[in-house]
């Protein structure tokens, strides 16, 4: 059972690559395209570690065949900001001391940026229950909440300003 | 000579040192998704080796057949205890002086366990390649109950063993008997006890849980042959041991060995033991000449790798009528599984359980601990916990609630007639540890006041009486703890991980322009190294945090450590930091007296410089200093500004705390809600509050999930029933709450900034509120004792046993 | 957690994949948002050598309300039942059960059709669509036939599907009344430790129509005949809620797992089908 020729674009970027149908999105993204920032924590779509947008949609990508990827545009943590300019959620993150080990960051950021594309401003409750696919170990997501909820601040502010 | 001098608060403040919540230096790449960890890393060649596991708990393996997946395309090697057996590599030697199978010998003993190595091109063809591997097994009579461990008819688990009367830890009476180990005066306890005025007597249990960091184990084996050097990039909290444990049983030249510890995504004491998928790549690689990356998937983490507590503990407490406590006895049944791989320093086979007098002045007390083999994975590791402080401090704080009931009294009032007293300090336990620091009076009533706990009682008392008249279903419990952690493990005299001396270490190296790198033993998996020890440094040696870089975990660059965990690097590393920059301070005083023409006394530290007594106009700051040292030929001092510290403490560290839960309680659901949460710590000297706010809100979530549900839970045949994140209880940002976080700081009189390590305090002193908060629920209807964790059903069996539902 | 090579199809026409599916029989199996059906086949505890992708059909997705009569296409999300405002006002139960279904990444690709199909007593569509008196729309070999919701459940994983069917759509008619999804779980993400679903009609005081339905308390969603015989004509009052959650409880015939042994999960679902019906009594 060969290979299939896939097609995506991912960060903005077209690609194409030769993929098993059995290859998972996050191998896919992490192994061929070098897109290590989505991790893999639990396999079973339950941490959200492995996060990323899939046409506009949170995807777990450790639960989605690359073949169900044909031409699908995706965002992984690489393509929120670059080191000149940093998304609001990773400043936020910074600054509300969002993150300890790292390794659900890149998903829950990830994540967030698609709860506040569709709901710029939420609630407490709401970033809760919009967040509750992504585990953490270290954060007790106290401040994950808190960083969230600034980043949607902030990004409202710079869309009145602008 | 000089322009004005800034006012010293506005030099401090540039530092960024001790004190300051400076915002992390990780955070950048972390949260760019630009973190390196182990199996981000690729490299030419690299094959994937990976295990077939066994599907049994007790079992005889009669043959293994590795033909068909030999025979699939990219399978290069399956490898099995007879590969392994010429090169003396089928067993290893655990850190709790066992031995342990690195692949099944003869037959396997728990479920999970590994069989066979399949090294193929990738994880896929390598996962074909376990399918097609055939393992003829026959099943044994399975020990899951460790009550039934010695009986009769148990089934002898240790073959290999079974005629050893003695172990590692001294006499073993029974081939599934690992050893007894005691702590205090029996006779004098059991005195105590008979002639006490109230008694009160409890089975303690404390599950088996584990550390499930979000990231799994894993390493990339890397065998040189062309320079004869191995190195191994994986997920070690303590990557020095993993280098001298790994020569030791290879056999390769110490200095032929790097170990690399990447980014770590969080370790909770998982990845501090040696596992067999790291020996396997090591051996695989050799075999191959190619790197071999080993990752385990989460089930195989939860069911394979170290799990955590597991603690039957049989307790006795006496006290006089009015309420003082005389004394403790302990009987400890500990699961250990299949082999002893317990992650304590050697002369502490039950770790530093005998920590289990608390916060209390006990004058008499006696510890027994008995290790148990079993049909269970090994580990006992010291999940976010220094060494089973985690269940001596559930144990006591369990058994002052089930005094409290005996006695009639108030369970914070008998928490503080018992406190040893701020005077008492340092104060010398009956189980034999030197108490450095503490003021718990002070710390418990700053946190009842905090909750209002008369308010919450009386609260508590009207809810009651609500549900008597069937107004509600929902019961209010209140969980109080004030724990006394002991951390930094450890002085050297009486800490060793086989034979290596618990002492760590900082090595410094100032640059011409007056920036700098530090290299520490130990290593980050989150705790944020790089931010905190460079605050050490900075109020150290008066040169701005964000001008010194941070490297941890690699064995070819860093100095010799014993690694991070057990709250150890704050106390041990950090002492060691704090004193190579008094090293590098010395030298800069003689350079600096030298530089302003004075003798060495008559200059004096301010804050980023030495400056002449009586005239601070005249100075040299740290920069100045620091290029002076690579370009002034100064008689009788060496050129450059460098330091290393090696640092054995003088004793361990005692953080404490004082928590407090209020949890809502749905009676016939066994749902709980958790009101409010406060947690007061007492780390010592803070080095950087945000840090520690965040390292209490992780660890009370890790104490909640623990509590409220976590464990790995067997069927009486072995098998694990909690092996996925569905079953095994890790709550999302839905079941967690907003945690109210304060603190005392008491500092400790030995530490050279009186920090004591804050990282496990949560886990240790939020399990016991949460528990003891379920049970204060039900106080009331006659309940002392209900085993964790506490989820629905549980709680649901507490209600329905005490007559609570129609 | 590898899944063993198959061969991946992506048609584009219901047709298409009945053709395939007569082709490949036992060996092919069809993939709508693939969350329940990819971490078996990770676990490589199903062997599948053909995946039929239904993610290309756009004739079975979307929601269509038809004056009383409410369609849904197999292919439709759980995020898109939980955010369609039309849906939302026709039938407020299906947002109200789809938010406690998963997590938000999970609903993004789980489908109702999916979640229907499969025969997961854990699935929270099922006793809803028996909640509902669904309709399942069924097309195979042999053309379209209709299947009750509450006719469609054999045991655990075994169904009126036959295996060269798909389901393409669920059709309901809008419901009236009150109404409530009642679940405990253990946490987001977790399967129902008990759920219900409840509907209730109330006329002058007395209730003229009901509906109860349970989830993952038995190997099949259970449709309680007798709880609604209990409820229908009554005028509610807190005896005719007792027999009815009685009955309701005696329909249910929960296992023993990690969520607890069975008597628990019996006294759990009387104290949910309850709640159901109290929430669903305040709405009518």
């Amino acid at each position: 059972m060969g290979k299939t020729h896939l097609k995506m674009t991912v960060n903005g970027k077209d690609v194409e690559l030769m993929a098993e149908p059995r290859q998972l999105l996050i191998h896919v993204l992490r192994e061929e395209l070098n897109l290590t920032g989505a991790h893999v924590g639990c396999e079973s779509s339950h941490c959200g570690a492995c996060t990323v947008d899939m046409n506009g949609m949170s995807v777990k990508s450790c639960t989605v065949f690359a073949a169900q990827a044909q031409h699908a545009e995706i965002t992984t943590i690489e393509g929120l900001g670059s080191p000149d300019g940093l998304h609001a959620l990773q400043e936020m993150f910074k600054e509300h001391h969002g993150l300890q080990c790292g390794y659900c960051t890149p998903g829950m950021i990830t994540r967030a940026h698609r709860l506040l594309q569709e709901n710029s401003n939420p609630s407490e409750e709401e970033v809760r229950f919009g967040i509750s696919g992504n585990l953490c170990r270290c954060t007790g997501y106290q401040n994950i909440v808190k960083a969230i909820l600034a980043a949607a601040a902030k990004m409202n502010e710079m869309k009145e300003s602008a | 000579m000089n322009e004005s001098i800034p006012p010293k608060e506005e030099r401090m403040a540039a530092l960024s040192g001790l004190g300051t919540s400076r915002k992390r230096v990780e955070d950048a790449r972390f949260t760019q998704g630009k973190g390196n960890y182990v199996d981000d890393m690729k490299m030419p060649g690299m094959l994937f080796g990976d295990f077939v596991r066994s599907p049994y708990a007790h079992a005889r393996i009669k043959s293994i057949n590795t033909e068909a997946a030999l025979s699939l395309p990219g399978v290069h090697a399956v490898l099995t205890a007879a590969d392994l057996e010429p090169l003396g590599l089928h067993w290893m030697p655990t850190l709790a002086g066992d031995k342990q199978m690195v692949l099944a010998d003869g037959k396997v003993l728990f479920q999970g366990q590994e069989v066979a190595y399949v090294v193929a091109d990738d994880r896929y063809v390598a996962d074909d390649g376990i399918q097609a591997v055939m393992v003829e097994y026959e099943e044994l009579p399975v020990l899951v109950d460790p009550f039934k461990a010695e009986l009769n008819d148990a089934p002898v688990l240790r073959e290999d063993i079974a005629d050893q009367s003695e172990g590692a830890h001294g006499p073993r009476r029974h081939p599934n008997h690992i050893f007894t180990w005691e702590s205090g005066d029996r006779a004098a306890t059991e005195s105590v006890l008979s002639e006490a005025e109230v008694m009160a007597e409890e089975m303690v249990y404390y599950h088996r849980t584990h550390p499930c960091p979000l990231e799994t184990c894993g390493c990339v084996a890397s065998m040189d042959k062309v320079n004869g050097k191995l190195t191994v990039w994986g997920t070690f909290q303590a990557p020095h041991a993993v280098r001298t444990v790994a020569s030791l049983i290879s056999g390769i030249a110490e200095h032929n060995i790097r170990i690399v510890s990447p980014d770590i995504g969080g370790g909770f004491g998982n990845k501090v033991g040696v596992y067999p998928g790291y020996i396997c790549a090591i051996v695989a690689s050799i075999v191959t000449g190619v790197p071999v990356k080993w990752v385990e998937d989460r089930m195989d983490n939860l069911m394979a790798t170290a799990f955590a507590r597991d603690y039957w503990m049989q307790g006795k407490i006496s006290a006089t009528k009015e309420g003082k406590i005389t004394g403790l006895w302990c009987h400890t049944t500990a699961d250990h599984g299949a082999f002893d791989a317990c992650a304590d320093p050697t002369k502490f086979p039950a770790g530093f359980m005998n920590i289990c007098t608390g916060s209390y002045d006990i004058p008499t007390a006696y510890l027994a601990v008995d290790g148990i083999y079993t049909n269970k994975a090994p580990g006992g590791v010291a999940y976010r916990c220094s060494f089973r402080v985690t269940e001596a401090a559930y144990f006591i704080e369990r058994m002052i609630e089930v005094l409290a009931i005996k006695l009639g009294m108030d369970a914070a009032d008998l928490r503080a007639k018992n406190f040893i007293r701020k005077d008492q300090f340092p104060y010398q336990s009956a189980l034999g540890w030197e108490y450095d620091s503490g003021d718990y009076h002070t710390s418990w009533n700053k946190a009842l006041a905090a909750v209002d706990y008369q308010g919450l009682r009386a609260e508590q008392a009207e809810r009651l009486a609500a549900f008597g008249r069937g107004e509600t279903r929902k019961l209010i419990g209140i969980g109080l703890s004030h724990f006394t952690e002991i951390v930094g493990a450890g002085p050297v005299k009486n800490c060793d991980i086989l034979g290596l001396g618990m002492f760590d270490s900082c090595e410094i190296r100032i640059h011409p322009t007056g920036s700098a790198i530090a290299r520490l033993g130990t290593i980050s998996q989150g705790q944020g190294h790089a931010t905190t020890f460079a605050q050490i440094l900075a109020s150290e040696i008066g040169i701005p945090a964000e001008d010194i870089t941070l490297e941890e975990g690699d064995t070819d660059t860093a100095p010799y450590g014993l690694g991070t965990y057990g709250s150890r690097s704050t106390p041990v590393a950090g002492a060691a930091t704090a004193m190579a920059g008094r090293k590098i301070r010395a030298k800069a005083q003689m350079i600096a007296a030298y530089l302003l023409e004075v003798h060495d006394n008559d200059v004096e530290w301010d804050v980023d410089r030495f400056s002449v007594k009586g005239a601070p106009e005249r100075f040299k700051t740290m920069k100045e200093i620091a290029f002076a040292s690579y370009n002034q030929a100064i008689p009788g001092v060496e050129p450059g500004l460098e330091a290393v510290s090696y640092y054995d403490p003088p004793n361990m560290t005692y953080p404490f705390g004082a928590y407090v839960c209020v949890m809502e309680i749905d009676v016939d659901t066994g749902t709980t809600e958790i009101r409010q949460f406060y947690a007061l710590d007492d780390c010592g000297t803070r080095i950087n509050p945000m840090i520690i706010e965040g390292q209490v809100h992780g660890g009370l979530t890790e104490a909640l999930a623990i509590a409220l549900g976590q464990e790995i839970a067997y069927d009486d045949q072995g098998n694990v029933t909690t092996g996925t994140l569905m079953d095994f209880f890790m709550p999302t940002a839905w079941e967690t709450p907003n945690y109210q976080t304060d603190f005392t700081e008491t500092p400790s009189p030995h530490h050279p900034i009186g920090a004591k390590g804050v990282g496990e305090s949560p886990n240790v002193g939020g399990v016991p509120a949460f528990s003891n908060a379920v049970h204060d629920a039900f106080k009331s209807f006659g309940l002392t004792q209900s085993h964790m964790p506490h989820d629905h059903w549980r709680i649901w069996k507490i209600a329905n046993s005490l007559g609570l539902h129609d | 957690m590898i899944a063993s090579a198959f061969e991946y199809h992506k048609p584009d026409t219901v047709d298409g994949v009945i053709s395939l599916l007569s082709k490949w029989g036992d060996d092919a199996r069809v993939v709508a948002g693939g969350h329940s059906l990819i971490p078996v086949m990770k676990q490589r505890m199903t062997d599948i050598s053909h995946l039929i992708d239904l993610g290309g059909i756009s004739e079975l997705k979307g929601v269509s309300i038809d004056g009383d009569t409410i369609t849904i296409g197999a292919m439709t999300t759980q995020h898109e039942l939980a955010t369609d405002e039309a849906l939302a006002e026709a039938a407020p139960l299906i947002r109200e059960a789809s938010l406690q279904i998963a997590d938000p990444q999970v609903r993004y690709m789980g489908t109702i059709g999916g979640n229907v199909a499969n025969g997961d007593p854990a699935n929270d569509m099922p006793g809803l669509m028996q909640t509902l008196d669904a309709t399942y729309h069924l097309t195979g070999p042999a053309g379209k036939r209709e299947v009750k919701a509450r006719d469609f459940y054999e045991a655990a994983y075994f169904t009126a599907r036959e295996d060269e069917e798909i389901l393409t759509a669920i059709s309901f008619a809008k419901p009236s009344g009150g109404f409530a999804y009642e679940k405990q779980k253990r946490k987001i993400g977790d399967y129902a430790t008990a759920a219900a679903g409840v509907m209730i009609t109330i006329v002058g005081g007395t209730c003229t129509a009901a509906s109860v339905a349970l989830t993952n308390l038995s190997d099949t969603p259970v449709y309680c005949g007798a709880a609604v015989d209990a409820l229908v004509g009554s005028s509610l009052d807190d005896t005719t809620i007792k027999v009815a959650v009685a009955a309701a409880v005696d329909a249910s015939d929960p296992v023993a797992d990690t969520r607890g042994p069975v008597d628990f999960k019996k006294y759990v679902a009387g104290v949910i089908v309850k709640k159901a019906i109290t929430s669903a009594l305040a709405r009518a």
